[in-house]
């Protein structure tokens, strides 16, 4: 075998275990830091792109503006001058089909066995992002389904209006550019989830 | 062209909470329970590399894209901030999931989010309707 051939060879041979190692890598699930890290660029790579401040809730407000204002005068504003979080959260959306269906980890989510034992008393833990015996469109019309997926979804909704933020506009953009509202509201989401994972959600999943 | 970039960032921020598992309603559970570091870990990670970040653009005055100076809206501190933060937290509990999330479950599939998505929008609204009355 001539030379070149070989080179061309172990060339391919090591393009392909990169490529290899870089396709299992996007299967499996990535470690905090990475996610972590990405999350945290977001926050100057928007700044640089065009001073936008990473927030995901006011993109609830624009849709409600652009579909039924319904004369509200808190809707009554221009929302295709600020457009751009929609075009953002069109990505996040395709970003969440690449993660979760093409490059999906079939192992499922590895919690702690403290959390698998705690769930598995009243719910089959699967190998999805989401417990399907909780999110699918049969458990909408039980009473758990619908508190959990309907009045949890208004609460989040209402809720991240009214503190003008949720955890990325508060709890990433906000604390990284250091603003103390933004730590009380991200303390407040906490102390509100830590409730009602804690003391409300089992009676809820016991139903 | 700026449109497709906000979508270009917006599909590695997705990517990066699904894969990451931030879009995980049992990884929210184990983080309302103390029970693993992993949540923890990627805001512990987030915030200083988001802080760093801010830090350095203005300590070398770097520039946006248009040659503009970098602003930072300030947040203001009012009453919604506590109520409204606690009411989110009880809804992030239930559904597992912020506004971010919502967007990449629907994308991951996960459909019935469409009704956790539609029922935020309604949230919104009704909180639109009723804001004027609201202690601020």
């Amino acid at each position: 075998m001539p030379s070149g051939t070989k080179d061309v060879i172990k060339i391919n041979f090591i393009f392909l275990a990169l490529k290899e190692g870089i396709v299992e890598l996007l299967y499996k699930p990535w470690p905090w830091y990475v996610a972590g890290a990405i999350i945290g660029l977001t926050v100057p790579v928007l700044l640089l792109a065009g001073n936008k401040p990473l927030g995901i809730s006011s993109t609830l407000r624009q849709i409600c503006a652009a579909c039924i204002p319904a004369g509200i005068p808190f809707l009554q504003y221009d929302w295709k001058k600020d457009n751009w979080n929609l075009f953002f959260v069109t990505g996040v959306l395709i970003g969440g089909f690449l993660g979760g269906l093409v490059f999906r980890n079939a192992e499922g989510v590895a919690i702690s066995e403290k959390t698998f034992n705690m769930l598995a008393n009243n719910i089959v833990v699967d190998n999805q992002l989401l417990p399907g015996e909780l999110f699918s469109w049969q458990s909408l019309a039980t009473t758990r389904g619908f508190l959990i997926i309907v009045v949890g979804g208004f609460l989040v909704g209402f809720g991240t209006r009214y503190a003008q933020g949720c955890t990325s506009g508060h709890g990433i953009m906000g604390l990284s550019s250091l603003q103390w509202p933004s730590l009380v509201a991200t303390i407040c989401f906490f102390v509100g989830g830590v409730f009602v994972s804690n003391w409300v959600l089992p009676y809820i999943l016991a139903l | 062209m700026r449109k497709l970039l906000y979508l270009i960032i917006g599909v590695a921020f997705g990517l990066a909470l699904t894969k990451g598992e931030a879009v995980s309603w049992y990884r929210m559970q184990e983080m309302f329970h103390f029970q693993s570091f992993h949540m923890y870990g990627i805001f512990m990670t987030a915030i200083p590399v988001g802080a760093i970040s801010i830090w350095l653009i203005k300590a070398f005055n770097v520039r946006t894209l248009d040659g503009e100076a970098v602003i930072i809206p300030e947040k203001k501190f009012h009453k919604g901030i506590v109520i409204g933060g606690l009411i989110f937290g009880f809804g992030w509990a239930l559904t597992g999931a912020c506004p971010g999330p919502l967007y990449a479950l629907i994308g991951g599939g996960y459909t019935v989010t469409l009704v956790t998505f539609i029922s935020a929008l309604a949230g919104t609204w009704v909180f639109a309707r009723f804001e004027r009355h609201l202690p601020r």
